[in-house]
């Protein structure tokens, strides 16, 4: 589904990531974890074409995607959320979402103004399925909200519909558990489950170990901007360079 | 954003205050006034759809307005053109070279965008001053003609006033049905994280640039309007500070409303006028006010109603008690 090979970046004199390849099957959960500053949010903005990275590629359904700007990967159905959750603050809820429905609408500049009747006809179905997805999430309720006002939880449930919106055939979560009370998280894990249910790959960055752990199909470890383990959550857990790192011993 | 239908509704009863408005004010220096709050209607509108919608700013508004009108008005008064037809050319023309600028222009953000718009309409003011043989340079342009239609020429204010409203009109009907769309939606998104919004496979470089020519383009027709109503024009009217007037109208109506940029510029339009009474002081109550409102009502024009309403409510509650 999705293929790193020998990623680096350098940040002036700062190599954050080293030489970093794997891979994510097609239907999996991946995890990637690692203490702070090893390199995991560098390495999905880099997926995400957020960042252009010094050296390697990125594959997409086994198609070279190495630089390609995010509106680019959407069309080719890769989308992601944000550690800081990253919504449309003015806007509701419900148009949240719509926007994530950009890439299954066409109408332009000119059919807009002028209200052509496919303009219509498109915006009714926009309305459905963007319902659709609120209630995946199951906040059907807050539709008509401003985003800005939602509490941190539901702001995260949000940034998720809205992903899931376009429909994705992978979807990458950074941290989508910061923020979370146990019960939040524990419905996060649900809802995870439940959108590799519907056939999305998923990708998570996590620092929340109980989370990972379970949910999980695999695990990366990223240490220091270096690759330091792949496998089960199982052999991650017995690994004792992982153990090293997180524990300082390294 | 409202519903389908009050947007509709609120737009014809717009339209028929504007049909009937020369009857209340019949002829008179008025009149006029009403025809140049037509014109700034359309460039706030304009504006506001890149400033209140996408978020980017632009300095340089006047430009593309001084451009629509001088393109008109050398085209009609030095080479014979019809009015119409130079109207027409002149926004094609202004619609390409915001396309050619857009690209490297709005690549920018912030402050630094806000310099190079300033930048551009300070090179193309000069132009206007300094090609004196093609733009008559600073003592202006004279002999533009007036726009006809078959045997009619629009060459009074009552005349221009429903022409220019026409105009008007169908600018703000546009862009309403524009901003609560699918392209509405992906411009306000630009504006509260754009890379959200790419992420959401929203082309924001794109959607920047065809939204800044949109805007220049509907900027361009108001020009030509401009020319062929005044029948006179020179650079002093195309200016850096009639860009900054633009903006000011389109913050104190408020940002991302279509029906608060008719709001500020009727306001700054006429506010000048009726501030007269105050003589040599008019300049210093007109500042006095414009800084008065951005500190009370940040909001703008449009939010007045949900700014009085509490303290109604309050009232109200308050006489309910007593009772």
């Amino acid at each position: 589904m999705l293929r790193v090979e020998g990623i680096t970046q350098v940040f002036g004199g700062v190599t954050a990531l080293r030489d970093v390849s794997f891979s994510v099957a097609e239907g999996e959960i991946k995890g990637v974890i690692g203490p702070n500053g090893a390199g995991k949010t560098t390495l999905f903005n880099i997926i995400t074409g957020i960042y252009r990275q010094t050296a390697g590629d990125v594959f997409l359904e086994n198609k070279i995607v190495t630089s390609f700007q995010p509106e680019k990967l959407a069309l080719r159905g890769m989308v992601r959320t944000f550690q800081n959750v990253e919504l449309f603050g003015a806007m509701t809820v419900m148009e949240n979402v719509m926007v994530g429905l950009h890439t299954k609408s066409r109408c332009g500049i000119l059919s807009s103004c002028l209200k052509l009747p496919s303009h219509l006809r498109e915006e009714r179905h926009i309305l459905e399925k963007a319902m659709t997805c609120l209630d995946f999430v199951g906040l059907a309720e807050d539709a008509s909200l401003v985003a800005g006002n939602l509490p941190f939880g539901k702001g995260r449930m949000l940034e998720i519909a809205r992903a899931m919106a376009l429909e994705p055939r992978i979807i990458l979560l950074d941290e989508p558990a910061a923020g979370l009370n146990s019960r939040e998280t524990a419905e996060l894990g649900a809802l995870i489950r439940k959108i590799r249910g519907s056939g999305v790959t998923v990708v998570l960055v996590e620092h929340d170990m109980e989370l990972v752990m379970d949910i999980c199909d695999t695990i990366l470890v990223l240490n220091l901007g270096q690759r330091l383990a792949e496998g089960t959550p199982r052999e991650i857990q017995e690994n004792p360079a992982v153990i090293a790192a997180y524990l300082g011993e390294g | 954003m409202g519903s389908e239908r009050t947007n509709l509704l609120k737009f014809l009863l717009f339209s028929g205050s504007v049909l009937v408005a020369p009857v209340l004010f019949s002829g008179g220096y008025l009149m006029n006034v009403l025809v140049f709050v037509g014109i700034n209607t359309m460039l706030a509108v304009a504006l506001n759809l890149l400033l209140g919608y996408a978020g980017q700013i632009s300095l340089g508004q006047a430009a593309f307005f001084g451009l629509g009108a001088y393109i008109s008005g050398v085209a009609t008064a030095t080479y014979g053109l019809n009015p119409w037809a130079a109207m027409g050319c002149a926004a094609a023309i202004v619609g390409l070279i915001a396309f050619a600028i857009g690209f490297p222009i709005l690549k920018l953000k912030g402050h630094y965008l806000a310099m190079a718009t300033l930048g551009f309409g300070i090179i193309v003011y000069i132009a206007f001053n300094e090609t004196v043989e093609l733009t008559g340079g600073p003592s202006g342009l004279t002999g533009i003609p007036y726009f006809t239609a078959g045997t009619v020429q629009f060459d009074s204010d009552m005349k221009n006033y429903y022409l220019i409203w026409g105009f008007a009109l169908m600018t703000i009907l546009l862009s309403v049905n524009l901003v609560n769309s699918r392209i509405g939606r992906a411009l306000r998104a630009i504006h509260d994280s754009e890379v959200a919004a790419r992420v959401m496979g929203v082309n924001a470089r794109l959607l920047k640039v065809q939204i800044f020519t949109l805007s220049a383009v509907i900027s361009s027709v108001a020009g030509s309007l401009y020319a062929h109503t005044m029948t006179f024009i020179s650079p002093a009217s195309f200016g850096f500070n009639f860009s900054v007037e633009l903006l000011t109208m389109v913050v104190i109506g408020g940002l991302g409303s279509v029906y608060g940029s008719f709001l500020g510029a009727a306001l700054l339009t006429l506010l000048p006028e009726f501030l007269r009474t105050f003589q040599d002081y008019d300049i210093v109550a007109y500042g006095l006010l414009l800084i008065l409102m951005t500190m009370y009502m940040p909001g703008g024009l449009v939010r007045i109603p949900s700014f009085v309403s509490p303290i109604l409510a309050k009232i109200k509650a308050g006489v309910g008690k007593h009772a």
